[in-house]
């Protein structure tokens, strides 16, 4: 445990460190989310005032907590882990005692916990001050919140681990990865919410980890749904950890070995 | 000693060999790798296989020091990847500290020390600081431990200057000592470096090896090494194992290597007046003379002949004006050592 815990709190001390890189990022996420927001407010405008259960301030939740979560999520996929395949570097990780997804989760851990704190909040308090938040009235929601937001962490991080573990198998991954970051954004809820997706579609979606990625610590935290509705969700992530955890360590197991029997 | 090939390490142990373990244990070890060439005039590619470690048998004793050296693609890394549990055997076995290196790699891992010249083990945006913080919690060293290895090694490394700056900041030089000092943060009983002093000046060289030698010294360490730099063999090793596509070629200690190749040595002296070939003492011969008879090539082995001697000699027939040795290049050495055995 001491390992991980140093591992995730030197992730925290750097990625603090690049006070520039935050910044930009900071900025860049409030710029889009006014987009965002003024293209959902035409929306649900248009539509009367509501549309499929959002009201204007829930909208304007919905986008600026999405804003927030881009970076802790890495929604737009890393790609350390399959160039250190590539390169030959996984060896040097192999040869750590250590578990090898539970370092670069206490990684990822420490880097997303730095996200949320420098690049999650500033947004979320733009958002909060120019188009106002609609926040859930229980206090158990924010704590439901919490374990919503590290499952959808936990999820996003497994999914693109599988992403950059296929590197044991491809010779190049940037195309798997677009197509990963694309259907992830869409079906995770990010781009629009998934009740507005045509019914078809939100089938498909439910029926994939995305939108326990996204949509349901979104939903969580912003109240849309009461800690009762919440609960069941936060099982399905838990189910869905479960499922992505086994499957990137088979994953892990089966590339090893290819690794080790066919040469890197 | 006139048989080089296989010299098995009981024939030349220093002390009577102890009823020890051998640290590494490599009995006919192979490895094959499956290439698929494109043939020709054809879209289908042809399976090739071809082998990187051919046989390869070794023991090593417990606080032995051996050069694994060879030409590029000789088999050397492989035999590391296999040695260190990352690559799987295609035929033969091999025992590190009495373990499979495959099935027990973490294991493993917590007992050997590596360095990969080529890669890095230290967390490449964190200050050096934090790669042993990292390093001392994952082999579960008290921070007392952790503190006291630390200083010496931060001693020992002359590691100090640059402790608290991101690794990727770090010169080759600062960067290599840092690895080196994350492979022996937890006293490992085995030491295995893969080209350590790749790409290094002469001055970083020397400190390296300085502290190499200290701390196995002080520890009784085992040290697997390979290099193309001779001189980390001569300054590091007592037993030198040749490797040419994928089989020993030649295994022994260190001075009898040079001994059997007569290991021609080159004293290169500039005399102040010109001279013809002097008489020179034992196997030492004049190789050349040029420049009307002021420079002298003079080629004599290390093992019976030492270079005072030698001056000594030359010195009450000449007055010197000038003069350099120089040391055979490991890869002439090797080169030697394939010609004889009909490799080349």
């Amino acid at each position: 445990m001491p390992t991980y815990w140093s591992i995730a709190s030197a992730s925290f001390r750097q990625y603090s460190t690049y006070r520039m890189a935050t910044a930009a990022g900071v900025f860049t996420n409030t710029i889009f989310g006014f987009i965002r927001a003024s293209i959902l407010f035409a929306a649900i405008t248009t539509a009367g005032g509501e549309l499929s259960g959002y009201t204007i301030a829930q909208a304007a939740t919905y986008v600026w907590l999405g804003q927030a979560l881009l970076a802790p999520i890495e929604a737009f996929g890393t790609r350390e882990v399959s160039q250190r395949v590539h390169q030959g570097e996984v060896a040097v990780d192999l040869l750590r005692p250590a578990s090898f997804l539970g370092l670069y989760y206490a990684q990822k851990l420490g880097r997303s916990a730095f996200l949320l704190l420098g690049r999650g909040i500033p947004p979320l308090v733009i958002g909060a001050l120019v188009t106002g938040l609609a926040l859930p009235e229980d206090p158990l929601s924010y704590l439901l919140g919490a374990f919503s937001l590290l499952a959808a962490i936990t999820l996003a991080f497994l999914a693109d681990m599988m992403v950059n573990l296929a590197a044991f198998w491809l010779i190049e991954t940037r195309g798997l990865t677009v197509v990963y970051t694309a259907v992830m954004n869409l079906l995770s809820g990010f781009l629009i919410p998934i009740l507005w997706f045509p019914d078809w579609l939100l089938g498909i979606a439910r029926a994939t980890p995305f939108p326990s990625m996204i949509q349901t610590p979104i939903d969580t935290l912003s109240g849309r749904i009461t800690p009762l509705e919440a609960l069941p969700l936060l099982g399905v992530q838990a189910g869905w950890v479960l499922v992505l955890a086994v499957a990137a360590h088979l994953m892990l197991r089966l590339g090893v070995r290819s690794m080790e029997v066919q040469g890197g | 000693m006139n048989t080089p090939q296989q010299i098995t390490p009981d024939q030349h142990a220093p002390e009577p060999s102890e009823p020890l373990e051998p640290a590494l244990e490599l009995s006919g070890l192979r490895r094959d790798y499956v290439v698929r060439a494109p043939v020709p005039g054809s879209r289908r590619r042809r399976r090739q296989v071809v082998r990187a470690v051919d046989d390869i048998s070794l023991s090593i004793r417990p606080g032995e020091a051996v050069g694994f050296v060879g030409a590029n693609g000789a088999g050397k890394s492989t035999t590391i990847k296999m040695m260190t549990g990352i690559l799987t055997p295609t035929g033969g076995s091999l025992r590190v500290l009495g373990r499979e290196p495959v099935a027990e790699r973490k294991q493993l891992a917590r007992e050997i020390g590596v360095v990969f010249g080529q890669r890095s083990q230290l967390w490449w945006d964190l200050p050096l600081r934090d790669s042993y913080t990292i390093l001392g919690a994952m082999h579960r060293l008290t921070d007392r431990q952790r503190d006291a290895r630390l200083e010496r090694l931060v001693d020992g490394l002359d590691l100090g200057a640059f402790l608290g700056r991101p690794v990727r900041q770090l010169s080759l030089g600062q960067r290599m000592r840092g690895e080196v000092a994350a492979a022996l943060l937890h006293s490992p009983q085995l030491v295995v470096l893969d080209e350590p002093t790749i790409g290094l000046d002469m001055v970083s060289k020397e400190g390296l090896r300085r502290f190499l030698r200290e701390d196995r010294a002080e520890r009784g360490t085992t040290l697997f090494l390979t290099t193309h730099d001779m001189n980390d063999v001569e300054r590091l090793c007592d037993r030198i194992v040749v490797v040419n596509s994928g089989t020993v070629a030649y295994d022994g200690p260190l001075d009898s290597f040079r001994a059997h190749l007569g290991a021609p040595r080159e004293l290169v002296v500039d005399l102040a007046e010109p001279a013809a070939a002097l008489s020179l003492p034992g196997s030492a011969e004049t190789a050349a003379v040029e420049a009307d008879g002021i420079r002298h090539r003079i080629r004599f082995s290390g093992a019976e002949l030492t270079v005072p001697a030698l001056l000594s000699a030359i010195g009450a027939q000449v007055e010197v004006r000038d003069l350099s040795l120089t040391e055979p290049a490991i890869e002439d050495l090797v080169r030697e050592i394939y010609g004889r055995s009909g490799l080349a």
